[in-house]
């Protein structure tokens, strides 16, 4: 009989427990932030090396000073970018997440409409030293217009055509393209040649929308109306999708083989001499890694329809680059924006954008002659000059899913053999429109 | 609630107080000793199975009730950090869901067209090759174990580690495919693309049959142990020939297994993400778009979970009404079969 009574008790003992620890589970545990000390911050930095492991090799020693002087211990996850959107989705929805994260800075008006990053405003950005330390190209992808920052500019990255100096030699090319027209007309030289002639990667969604978004403003065309409204049908938008697609189904200088390409392969094909030319952000670092010394190539501006690259139809790269933002939920405010001071101190941004091969997005760290190379000259006046923030709107992110995918599926068109006429791109974009969240 | 029964006794002590209320029964109080001794008796066995009844709903019931409840709300990105805040939005998902006639029902109807197709073909290659594997396997023969162990690798394998593979091999300019294909037997005209396009089915469903196969295998093989090996000598003595032998002994003997065996085929093919996920990665090619990675799109990259829901929703409905077709027509059939 008292065994009996023992396991009826136990039986209840277990159920409630069971009930007790998944109700109140949400708030106890869970979750990156240990925030029941405010001695530590969890920090998830994003990818910017050729690999995790040396992610965790440059920001490791950063750590480590930053906890010698503040006493607070950071505790480092290296989120890999196929999986940190999902990640921060998931932290805001579960309220669990880290206190300090890097985003992609075209995230930022996505993510700031969730509500879920601390806003930016005079007194946070007094906690850092103030607004005006950084420059302006990187503060306008930091959220939407006429609201406070969701977050802070860490790294600045542009597009630069680079290439490579002994196949354009060997085809008897001076000096790189400046227009697509010359491109397309040195493309011939080195296809005759029996090289490839330009990198892409047809099935990654971003680097799809970065391509394609310059090339609408080089048609004076723009994926949003003034009010942000999609608008990715217009006839500019359809010339630019055309014409940027039209390298590889009528130019003939993208490769068929790149449509499937997504995982950065036009990167280890240009390191490795397959191909002549490669249109990529800050890519110094991960050639370097991947045995192409800096000597081999060469870095210009990216293209342009005619004349020189600059503001307007000029535009020859987004901005591109990677924010910092605390999650609006940590319980170490202090400690976070401390650390977001100390990531953005001129020490820091040095060290780390050197590692990083980017151009610091605070204007006395810019200034060092460590950035002062022929490669970051072209990418700084790229930034200062002739770049544009990607639409800061909210639904920017459904943007890059819908039209990154029509784009792809028009490369898969291309490699098919199949023509990429106005007309196919037109119901592409179209479809991707319906696509968009009815507002 | 009062029937009779010592059942009904166990309802102070029940799940819901989890102790007996102290002063309700206290006229009762001084047949104490007795009483709850008979009360335990006879509430003994749902004691114990609350345990698992609570588990069950925490992991399997209280999350489809969520998700049921999320597909009714308009879960945008601008409410997902406080889902509380998140209007109502009735049967709105739902109708944007089936409005055929607009393009998000257009294209979840198209994935859905492409799923049943997939997962028809995928079932059918899965169940044949098992069957046919496991038959000629029936017989020992030198090497058996080994080919037979050989067999079920596909199915031991980690999903991502092994479709990772396939998408090495299926790669336009580098891929094992292709240059088996194309480079060395000169079948195809020019590199085939596997992974875009409308090849991309054709991937998709070479590398579902040959993860899924092995395990029709494996259970065809198990039910094949249970035929008595006397019906072959029989029906040998008779005459009758192999293909005779497999049509007549054989294939019915299997069917009590092949009822269950094609059910979780279906299941597991129709909701299978892994594969068509790490193939193709978030954007599907439109002719291997299927509905799990469809859902996921539509939810995960839009941002819109109270959409997803709907969409979710509906896929189980689906699923339980062919499951349950499936159920009431063996059933039928098995009670027949016994009559």
């Amino acid at each position: 009989m008292r065994s009996i009574r023992a396991a009826a008790v136990g039986a209840v003992t277990l159920s409630l427990a069971l009930a007790a620890s998944a109700c109140g589970g949400g708030t106890s545990t869970g979750g990156g932030s240990d925030d029941s000390s405010p001695r530590t911050l969890t920090y998830w930095a994003s990818n910017q090396g050729a690999s995790i492991e040396v992610d965790k090799k440059v920001l490791q020693p950063e750590l480590d000073k930053f906890q010698k002087q503040s006493g607070v211990k950071v505790k480092l996850e290296v989120v890999p970018w196929s999986d940190l959107l999902n990640r921060i989705l998931t932290a805001t929805t579960s309220g669990q997440g880290p206190d300090v994260l890097n985003i992609g800075n075209t995230w930022s008006a996505s993510l700031q409409a969730t509500g879920a990053l601390l806003p930016w405003d005079a007194r946070n950005f007094a906690a850092v030293g103030g607004r005006n330390r950084f420059v302006d190209s990187a503060l306008g992808s930091t959220g939407a217009p006429g609201k406070d920052p969701a977050a802070v500019p860490l790294y600045s990255m542009a597009y630069a055509l680079y290439w490579n100096k002994k196949i354009l030699a060997d085809a008897g090319i001076a000096k790189p393209p400046a227009t697509w027209d010359e491109l397309v007309a040195d493309g011939a030289k080195i296809r005759a040649r029996g090289k490839q002639v330009l990198g892409a990667e047809g099935s990654n969604l971003s680097e799809n929308i970065h391509h394609v978004f310059v090339f609408a403003r080089q048609h004076g065309a723009s994926f949003f109306t003034p009010d942000g409204r999609p608008d990715f049908a217009n006839p500019g938008t359809v010339a630019a999708v055309q014409q940027y697609v039209g390298l590889m189904s009528k130019d003939k200088v993208i490769p068929q083989g790149n449509a499937e390409y997504a995982q950065n392969q036009s990167v280890s094909d240009f390191a490795k001499g397959r191909t002549a030319m490669l249109l990529w952000q800050s890519a110094s670092a991960n050639l370097t890694s991947q045995g192409m010394g800096g000597d081999a190539y060469g870095v210009a501006p990216v293209p342009v329809q005619s004349g020189t690259p600059g503001p307007g139809t000029q535009v020859d790269s987004m901005v591109a680059g990677i924010n910092v933002a605390v999650f609006k939920n940590t319980h170490n405010l202090n400690g976070a924006r401390r650390f977001v001071k100390f990531m953005t101190s001129d020490t820091e941004q040095k060290i780390l954008n050197r590692a990083y091969s980017s151009i610091p997005p605070v204007r006395s760290a810019q200034q060092d002659p460590a950035f002062g190379a022929p490669a970051d000259t072209v990418l700084r006046n790229t930034l200062a000059t002739s770049s544009a923030a990607l639409p800061q709107v909210a639904d920017e992110s459904q943007f890059e899913t819908t039209v990154g995918t029509a784009v792809k599926e028009l490369f898969a068109d291309a490699a098919a053999g199949r023509a990429v006429t106005a007309a196919s791109v037109k119901a592409a974009l179209t479809k991707a429109q319906q696509q968009m969240p009815a507002t | 609630m009062s029937t009779g029964t010592p059942m009904t006794t166990t309802v102070p002590t029940g799940p819901g107080t989890g102790a007996p209320p102290a002063g309700a029964h206290t006229p009762g109080a001084a047949r104490g000793p007795r009483r709850p001794g008979r009360i335990r008796r006879g509430a003994l066995p749902y004691l114990l199975l609350l345990p698992a009844l609570v588990l069950e709903l925490l992991v399997h019931l209280v999350p489809m009730a969520i998700g049921v409840v999320m597909s009714f709300k308009q879960l945008t990105q601008l409410y997902i950090r406080d889902w509380g805040t998140a209007p109502w939005s009735g049967l709105g998902n739902y109708r944007m869901s089936v409005d055929f006639d607009a393009p998000v029902g257009q294209a979840l109807l198209h994935s859905f067209l492409v799923t049943v197709v997939f997962t028809l073909l995928s079932v059918a290659l899965c169940w044949l090759i098992g069957t046919a594997a496991a038959i000629c396997m029936q017989d020992s023969f030198r090497g058996r174990g080994l080919l037979r162990a050989l067999f079920l690798v596909p199915y031991a394998l980690p999903v991502y580690a092994a479709v990772i593979t396939w998408v090495f091999m299926f790669q336009h300019d580098n891929g094992l495919v292709n240059h088996v294909l194309h480079d060395q037997l000169h079948l195809t005209g020019r590199p085939t693309f596997w992974l875009i396009g409308d090849n991309s089915f054709v991937a998709l469903l070479t590398v579902s049959v040959w993860k899924g196969w092995p395990f029709a295998f494996l259970i065809v093989m198990a039910g094949l142990q249970n035929i008595p090996g006397e019906l072959y000598e029989a029906a040998a003595l008779d005459g009758a020939g192999l293909w005779q032998q497999i049509r007549r002994i054989t294939l019915p003997s299997l069917r009590p297994v092949n009822q269950v065996l094609v059910l979780v085929l279906f299941l597991w093919t129709f909701n299978d993400f892994n594969t068509p996920y790490v193939l193709f990665g978030r954007a599907a090619p439109e002719a291997a778009d299927l509905i799990s990675v469809h859902i996921y799109q539509a939810s995960f990259v839009t941002w819109n979970f109270g959409a997803g829901s709907a969409m979710s929703v509906l896929l189980l409905l689906f699923l339980l009404v062919v499951t349950g077709g499936h159920l009431l027509l063996t059933s039928r059939g098995r009670r027949s079969a016994d009559v």
